[in-house]
């Protein structure tokens, strides 16, 4: 199981190179998109049906939005000369990326082998899911029963981004 | 903006009503097989950005009012709060709480309050995606000059 | 070991993209990889070798479940992350609109 997902995030990683360093706007966004359904095998690999079916439609809508918004803007990136604003700022980055890649590595030695969960949390939501909540699905149990805040804000944090976009593309203020 | 050619149009008569029946399936069932309220959403909230998208907006007169907001919205505001109160005012004084019996661990009638909140939160998640995507889509004319 | 390495190194391909790309586009692109990789390593960590999907079936009903938790997380956040997606998109097009130009250094330079 380790095997097949570290094959396919490293797919991605080649996927995700591509989606920064292309020149067409339209084939870095279409790269973005293929990079999110590699996302939903890994899920189905996992045994997470729920996580699939939300991620494979909102991944879609996602690549509707972006694809809309390229084709009726301009669609290439200009080719912009190798300036010492561009070099210093990518040396810095890889600089920044290997101290931060040697303190996870550290710190990753505390989590358990892949495959061999403590369960020190979900042992009381396992236990007696089904008879406290009465649901057969423990994942939809765990969201509105055991975590019903979450959810809570969750609707709220949707209805602030719809409003949020309708003042950002409003053209008339009021008088 | 134009809808889409023949073909399409004729393959979206055929198949939206399956994926919004489908949609509707699977935030009813949620507390049985996987899905639950999210995933009906967005599902719901996609068969209606496909019809929108075959037929183009002419065809089916979407209009925008001068106060700038849609009923749709306004009805999943109204439903966000009716989820967070129903548990208090029902219950025993503690918000969220299960308070409708529970039954059998299989039935589709059973589990409390949580096919209630399964409707609610899927009726919101797909009035606001949708709406985000006509205010992306469809209305961005408005803010040329 | 190996599979949470790989899913921090996409993690940091997308920081990258975010602080040396002068596009707007690809800066939204690179933040959405970056949710993707975290997406993956909270499922990666819930994962127990020989679990079912964490759904009771009435006549069977003791087995060893994948841990629940972190997938009611990611759950949420995979909605979050398109609302989020989408507003940065629409202040991406009024940008366009007003400065005719997807640049970050054009539309620094040209200061209203």
């Amino acid at each position: 199981m380790e095997l097949a997902i570290s094959i396919i995030t490293g797919l991605m990683i080649i996927g995700a190179l591509y989606a920064i360093h292309a020149k067409d706007l339209l084939s870095s966004v279409i790269a973005c998109g293929i990079v999110g359904y590699s996302l939903v095998i890994c899920f189905l690999l996992l045994k997470a049906p729920d996580l699939a079916i939300v991620q494979i439609v909102v991944d879609t809508i996602t690549l509707i939005i972006m694809v809309a918004v390229v084709l009726d803007s301009s669609r290439e990136e200009l080719y912009s000369k190798p300036d010492t604003q561009g070099f210093i700022t990518t040396v810095t980055t890889v600089l920044l990326i290997m101290i931060l890649l040697y303190f996870f590595i550290v710190s990753i030695q505390s989590l358990d082998v892949l495959g061999t969960s403590s369960l020190r949390m979900a042992k009381h939501y396992i236990e007696g899911a089904a008879q406290k909540t009465g649901s057969a699905n423990l994942v939809t149990g765990v969201v509105f029963d055991f975590r019903g805040y979450d959810t809570m804000g969750e609707a709220v944090v949707l209805v602030t981004a719809v409003l949020g976009v309708l003042t950002i593309l409003r053209l008339k203020g009021k008088k | 903006m134009k809808g889409m050619t023949l073909i399409v149009k004729k393959t979206t008569q055929l198949i939206a009503g399956m994926i919004f029946m489908y949609g509707i399936y699977v935030i009813v069932h949620g507390h049985l097989t996987p899905g639950g309220g999210f995933a009906g959403g967005v599902i719901i909230a996609g068969s209606l950005i496909l019809v929108t998208l075959a037929y183009g907006s002419d065809f089916l007169k979407l209009i925008k009012e001068e106060a700038g907001t849609t009923m749709i919205e306004s009805l999943a505001t109204i439903m966000v709060i009716l989820i967070a109160v129903s548990g208090f005012v029902f219950g025993t004084k503690i918000f969220f709480n299960n308070f409708l019996p529970k039954g059998i661990v299989g039935h589709l009638i059973s589990a409390g309050v949580l096919p209630l909140y399964n409707i609610f939160v899927g009726t919101e998640v797909a009035a606001s995606i949708f709406i985000i995507f006509l205010s992306l889509i469809i209305f961005k004319e408005e803010s040329t000059q | 070991m190996i599979a949470y390495i790989m899913c921090f190194i996409l993690f940091f391909v997308g920081l990258y993209g975010v602080i040396t790309r002068r596009n707007l586009v690809k800066i939204a692109v690179s933040l959405s990889i970056m949710e993707i990789s975290t997406f993956l390593f909270f499922a990666l960590v819930g994962y127990i070798d020989g679990g079912v999907a964490p759904i009771v079936d009435p006549s069977d009903p003791v087995k060893v479940y994948v841990d629940p938790l972190p997938q009611a997380l990611v759950l949420t956040a995979i909605v979050i992350g398109l609302a989020t997606t989408a507003m940065l998109m629409a202040v991406i097009i009024r940008l366009f609109r007003k400065y005719g130009t997807f640049d970050i250094r054009e539309i620094k330079n040209l200061r209203g």
